[in-house]
């Protein structure tokens, strides 16, 4: 089919792979990825959990404005979206039901 | 030690950045601050460093030459800045910043704000649910990282932005599910003559709906996502018809996705303007309220210059001009000649902001907007605050945005009322019965960008993010 905008996803190179675990579970990031976005690759999208009501709630204006995408690394809260992945990091989701 | 510049620029997009390397020709020492690593802004937004090689495109291109124009500049920039606080003192400004953690401060004889705008969010039913984006909010995905929303993404909003996130988003190889948007056919006809004046802009928007709709994707026009499906993720949307006003009209139908990006327009970011105590206006025409400023970037303080989007929204080729001449302008306030330079850009500045506010008339919210927030939708994110909670405060009294901030702390969560307060001071006009005029954004209180509490103090600790704690369990 003719396609006026091509698909240019096989164009794109990447940095090398590291891993990192996201509530124990192993998540696999390129280096210089925000943790934010190495998460919503491998489909975790769901980071914290409301105040109040408890809904799910993920990262949503993907520039360190919102604030709904804050996970805790080494004890602190960080925005995922504005922080680089690093082999080994430990994340921790906000959810009521995390680890 | 304060280090000490002729003038500091917060903000380095197309505005910013430009007004730095104008008033650096002159031989002022300037210092250019941006949360950002690089310059770029929104619009012009750099590749992270996981991305080694991609395809150009024209954004791509037009920020690599703002960033090597800087570099090879004597402009200082300083990236992964957050300015916090501005304050006036007898010889110029203070500027303090955050940069890793650190605090600082930084004075300036001249200040040029340079902030840009955030987009506006109408909530809707299950906006809250993972998977849902702001719309501007995905461009910064497609441009930074190359990443899609996800596998099938319904793609909604008004003006042009829509149709570049669907683009996008069949550019990075993903599937758009619909375009849904408020705007319709007859819309953009009014606007095509304004556009006339950028035919590579009007050719460019053109190829992306003509490639969706070759595509086969649905293009809704005059219609509104409704409603957000899924528990810890988008499982699905539900569309509706629009009449004149924006109010849904006709039956609901329903969208299979996994993902959603939705926005209603960007919002001049005018807190620092505020905090320097400039006057705002609501100019509904140019995004909203606004700072007073000229169109050459001067403002009623003499060593205090504003430009770009945070003027007012008229798009990037317009940030790029006013730039340019606030920070001539800025130059000459400092002693240099620059009169007649100045007076050179004014032409071209009036034909880039014709186009760009064409485009801002698009998203120029209609009274039916309000009406896709239902009682129970959530509208203060940070407090989960409902529709219903912030209309019970309106009618006990609240006919302010201050006063519905300091009764139920809606707009004083973490992110600082960003995402809620435009939204809410239409409920508070609307219960009232007032103009939306008479319900200015609420006082602004530093810090202008998020940031740790404890981090003011001067002791660093991210422990200290002013996010509210989970329930226990
Ligand atoms: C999310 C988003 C995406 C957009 N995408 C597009 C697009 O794809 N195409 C298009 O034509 N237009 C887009 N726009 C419109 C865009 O606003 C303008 O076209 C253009 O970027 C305006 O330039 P500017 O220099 O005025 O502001 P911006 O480009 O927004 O630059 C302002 C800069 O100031 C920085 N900043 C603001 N406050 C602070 C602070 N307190 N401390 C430190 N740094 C600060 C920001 O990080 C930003 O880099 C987008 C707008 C938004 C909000
Ligand atoms: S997604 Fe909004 S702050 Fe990270």
């Amino acid at each position: 089919m003719i396609r006026l905008v091509p698909d240019q996803s096989q164009q794109i190179r990447r940095a090398a792979e590291v891993e990192f675990t996201f509530d124990g579970m192993p998540v696999r990031a390129h280096v210089g990825d925000t943790i934010a976005v190495a998460l919503m690759r491998a489909g975790h999208l769901h980071l914290r959990d409301a105040p109040q009501d408890d809904a799910p709630r993920g990262a949503f204006c993907c520039m360190g404005l919102c604030q709904e995408c804050v996970v805790r690394i080494d004890g602190g809260l960080v925005e995922s979206c504005c922080e680089a992945v690093r082999d080994g990091l430990v994340v921790q989701s906000l959810k009521v039901s995390a680890p | 030690m304060t280090e000490s510049y002729d003038i500091a620029v917060i903000g380095a997009g197309p505005a910013g950045a430009n007004a730095a390397l104008s008033a650096a020709k002159h031989g002022f020492r300037v210092l250019l601050l941006d949360e950002q690593p690089a310059p770029g802004g929104q619009v012009w937004r750099a590749k992270s460093a996981a991305i080694l090689s991609a395809p150009a495109t024209p954004e791509s291109r037009a920020g690599k030459a703002l960033r090597a124009a800087v570099r090879d500049s004597d402009v200082h920039h300083q990236g992964n800045t957050r300015v916090w606080q501005i304050e006036r003192q007898s010889a110029g400004w203070d500027v303090h910043t955050l940069t890793d953690g650190q605090t600082a401060k930084v004075m300036a004889k001249a200040l040029i704000l340079s902030p840009g705008a955030r987009e506006f969010v109408q909530p809707i039913p299950g906006w809250t649910t993972p998977g849902v984006i702001g719309l501007a909010g995905a461009t910064a995905l497609f441009k930074r990282d190359l990443l899609l929303p996800g596998n099938r993404t319904v793609v909604s909003g008004t003006g042009p932005l829509v149709f570049f996130v669907a683009s996008e988003i069949r550019r990075l190889g993903g599937q758009v599910a619909a375009v849904v948007t408020p705007n319709t056919r007859r819309d953009w006809l009014g606007v095509l003559p304004a556009m006339r004046g950028r035919p590579d802009l009007l050719a460019r928007g053109a190829l992306w709906v003509a490639d969706l709709m070759l595509a086969g994707v649905p293009l809704l026009w005059g219609h509104s996502v409704t409603a957000a499906q899924g528990q810890g993720s988008v499982s699905g949307v539900s569309v509706r018809k629009l009449d004149r006003n924006w109010e849904p009209i006709g039956g609901e139908r329903g969208i299979e996705a996994d993902s959603l990006c939705l926005g209603h327009g960007l919002i001049p970011n005018v807190e620092a303007a505020q905090l320097a105590g400039l006057p705002l206006h609501l100019r509904p025409e140019l995004g909203g309220w606004v700072p007073e400023v000229g169109a050459d970037g001067r403002t009623q303080i003499d060593n205090l210059f504003l430009c770009g989007d945070g003027a007012g929204i008229r798009g990037a080729a317009a940030a790029e001009i006013q730039g340019k001449m606030a920070g001539l302008n800025a130059a000459r306030h400092l002693g240099a000649d620059t009169a007649g330079a100045i007076a050179e850009l004014q032409q071209s500045y009036a034909r880039a902001a014709r186009f760009g506010l064409a485009m801002t008339k698009l998203s120029q919210p209609r009274s039916g907007l309000s009406s896709l927030t239902t009682p129970d939708t959530v509208v203060c994110r940070c407090e989960s605050l409902k529709q219903s909670d912030i209309l019970a405060e309106v009618a006990s009294g609240a006919g302010s945005t201050n006063a519905v901030k300091s009764g139920l702390r809606a707009g004083m969560g973490p992110c600082g009322g960003k995402y809620c307060q435009t939204a809410i001071a239409r409920m508070i006009a609307a219960a009232h019965d007032r103009p939306e005029g008479d319900i200015p954004p609420p006082t602004p209180r530093p810090p202008l960008r998020p940031v740790p509490a404890s981090a003011l103090a001067g002791d660093f600790d991210y422990n200290d993010l002013p996010i509210p704690k989970p329930a226990p369990l």
